[in-house]
């Protein structure tokens, strides 16, 4: 029997938490960096499709969230803390990051990928959150999901096949 | 600048008329390569929220062959030229009737030939649009991968993330007779681009 298990899915620019038994997940990530941030005490789980660096550069009306690393991890400790988890027992896995194509000529766009793992990692550290692994960089894309029971994160990509942190 | 949820009905109008000129020639130009007809798809224009661009391009993890480039010019934004393995393979068998497809991988020379065949495509694509709206564009040197549609496909969403929550790509798709090649073109201007495509094209009064 294949079990069906609970499945939260975070798309692009977008967070999420899970509190039920059951996994979440996002798919695709390239330059793009997935956070995830995980109670273990309560279970909760959350997790964090970032997509660029910084909401200083943002041109748009109403802020996502979501979408920016330096507004992101913070706006997902608050959707985990409000669901009953505690900040000071967080811990961070993130995957992500990677320059998709690798050629001159793309300007800025070209240091995406390493941009937005440094501002995660900065704004954990900001946090005090201990990042406990993370699986960053290269060439290639990913799909993430954690397991809201383990705290585990699985990482499956087409070239690098899959593994856990 | 107008935001890109405000356009109206004639400006999606335009919009597909550039992705029906530009991938009009480019499936021409396939077909002078394959030496076989090749149907194209008419062209739709697609907005589409960010967080559902996985499913837009063939779901979770679909894994695609794709060929990107920057484009460069008056009109600057982002192209992709996107098959499945299968019909990469069925694309090269076309041309060295060595090539295996029974294995999905790719090797050096022919991930060359994929980025140098989009870059015929490409350049077709573009040099219409060119020709059309007067506007000077011109394409990168190609960057190939193979990899997941979404992880790819959202290199190039990241100019316009800047201003927006979704992505507006100009999408066409086309097949060969036996329906053995099939690939899809995806434009996606930056957002300044808009403004400059219709006021060339005079639709901005």
């Amino acid at each position: 029997m294949i079990e069906q298990r609970n499945m939260v899915k975070v798309g692009m620019a977008d967070l999420n938490i899970i509190t039920e038994p059951g996994i979440i997940r996002t798919t695709g990530l390239g330059s793009c960096v997935g956070v995830t941030l995980y109670d273990p005490l309560t279970r909760i789980a959350g997790m964090a499709h970032v997509m660029l660096p910084s909401s200083s550069i943002a041109r748009e009306g109403t802020l996502n969230k979501a979408k920016y690393a330096d507004t992101a991890i913070v706006a997902l400790v608050e959707r985990m803390v409000g669901a009953g988890a505690s900040s000071a027992r967080l811990v961070a896995k993130i995957a992500g990051g990677s320059q998709m194509f690798q050629f001159a000529g793309a300007g800025d766009t070209l240091r995406i990928g390493p941009r937005n793992t440094e501002v995660c990692k900065q704004m954990i550290q900001d946090l005090r959150i201990p990042l406990l692994a993370e699986d960053c960089g290269g060439n290639h894309g990913r799909t993430i999901e954690i397991d809201r029971d383990t705290g585990i994160l699985t990482i499956r990509s087409v070239q690098m096949g899959v593994k856990e942190l | 600048m107008a935001a890109i949820n405000q356009f109206q009905e004639f400006e999606m109008d335009i919009l597909k008329e550039i992705g029906n000129i530009g991938a009009g020639n480019a499936a021409t130009a396939l077909a002078t390569l394959l030496n076989k007809p090749v149907d194209m798809g008419v062209p739709t224009v697609k907005r589409v929220p960010f967080e559902a661009i996985a499913e837009s391009v063939g779901g979770d993890e679909s894994i695609v062959a794709a060929v990107y480039f920057r484009v460069e010019g008056e009109a600057p934004g982002n192209m992709f030229f996107m098959m499945t393995p299968e019909a990469a393979k069925q694309l090269l068998y076309h041309f060295n009737s060595e090539v295996s497809c029974e294995h999905l991988d790719f090797t050096e020379m022919e991930c060359s030939t994929i980025s140098e065949i989009g870059n015929i495509l490409a350049g077709s694509y573009l040099s219409s649009l060119a020709d059309f709206t007067h506007l000077k564009m011109f394409p990168t040197v190609p960057g190939f991968a193979l990899d997941m549609a979404g992880a790819i496909l959202s290199y190039g969403l990241l100019h316009m993330s800047h201003t927006a929550d979704e992505a507006l790509f100009i999408d066409t798709q086309f097949l060969e007779g036996q329906n053995q090649v099939q690939g899809q073109f995806f434009l996606i201007p930056d957002p300044d681009s808009f403004h400059v495509i219709f006021e060339a094209l005079g639709a901005l009064s």
